[in-house]
C-alpha cells in the first residue's frame, strides 16, 4: 500500500487530501506514480507542473526517488513559508 | 535547539530574550522576525491562512537547524513558525541563532531563512479583495537558497 497526500493548491484542484493506492512494483519511482495519476486525465493534469515538489516518507526528494511498499508520498506546489 | 510549529501568536521579544537567557555569556544573538504584510504583488492583503504538512514540517525544520549547526559554530538555534489563520502585522516566523561571535550568528540565520523558504512544507493563501489566492514560490527565493550550495 502507498499512502499519497496532496497539499495546498493541488489538494484544492484535486478535491481530495490524499488516498491509498495498492502497491505495484511497476510504479518503480515517484515519477512512475505521478504518471499513473496523470493518466486519470482532467484535474490530474495539475501534477504535470514543472515546479511540482514531492516528498517520500516526509523527506523532500526528486521524482527519480525509488518507491517501496508502505511508503508515504506527497505531491505539492512550490513552498512559500516564512 | 528548538523547533516549534504552532497556531498561537508569539512575542518576538520574549523569544529573543529566552534564547539569550538559555545561553548567558554568549557573544552574539541574532533574531529574524517575518511579519504578515498587508500587501503583496500589488494587491491589499486582508489576512492569510498558512497550510503545512504536519509531521514533515517539524522534520524539515530540524534538518535545516542541524545543517546550520554543522556549517557554523553555533551555541543554539531556535525556529518558531506559525500555521493557520494570521492577520496583517502579526509575526509569522522567528529564527534565532546564538554564537560566540556575530558573523556565524548572522550567516546561520540568513541560511536558515533561505532554506526554510524553499524546503519547509508551508503554503500561504492570502485573502484579497478578489478572493483568496495561493502565493506562488519565487525564483528569487530559490536563487537565494542556491547560493549556499
Amino acid at each position: 500500500m502507498i499512502r499519497v497526500q496532496y497539499f495546498a493548491r493541488y489538494r484544492e484542484a484535486l478535491g481530495i487530501e490524499g488516498e491509498q493506492l495498492n502497491w505495484d512494483s511497476a510504479l518503480a519511482n515517484l515519477d512512475g506514480l505521478r504518471q499513473h495519476l496523470l493518466a486519470r486525465g482532467g484535474v490530474w493534469e495539475v501534477l504535470a507542473e514543472q515546479n511540482l515538489m514531492c516528498a517520500r516518507n516526509q523527506e523532500l526528494c526528486s521524482l527519480e526517488e525509488a518507491l517501496a511498499d508502505g511508503d508515504e508520498v506527497a505531491f505539492f506546489p512550490t513552498v512559500t513559508g516564512g | 535547539m528548538a523547533v516549534r510549529v504552532r497556531e498561537t501568536a508569539f512575542d518576538p521579544g520574549v523569544e529573543l530574550n529566552a534564547l539569550h537567557a538559555a545561553n548567558v555569556g554568549v557573544g552574539a544573538v541574532v533574531g529574524f522576525v517575518g511579519y504578515v504584510r498587508d500587501f503583496n504583488d500589488g494587491q491589499d492583503v486582508a489576512g492569510m491562512f498558512l497550510e503545512h504538512y504536519p509531521g514533515m514540517t517539524e522534520k524539515a525544520l530540524e534538518k535545516i537547524a542541524l545543517e546550520a549547526r554543522e556549517r557554523w559554530p553555533l551555541l543554539n538555534v531556535d525556529i518558531l513558525h506559525r500555521v493557520g489563520r494570521l492577520e496583517p502585522g502579526e509575526p509569522i516566523v522567528f529564527v534565532g541563532t546564538a554564537s560566540a561571535h556575530r558573523q556565524a550568528a548572522f550567516d546561520a540565520c540568513n541560511f536558515i531563512m533561505d532554506y526554510l523558504k524553499t524546503r519547509a512544507p508551508f503554503w500561504k493563501k492570502e485573502d484579497t479583495a478578489e478572493g483568496p489566492r495561493w502565493v506562488e514560490g519565487r525564483c528569487s527565493d530559490k536563487a537565494a537558497a542556491e547560493r549556499w550550495e
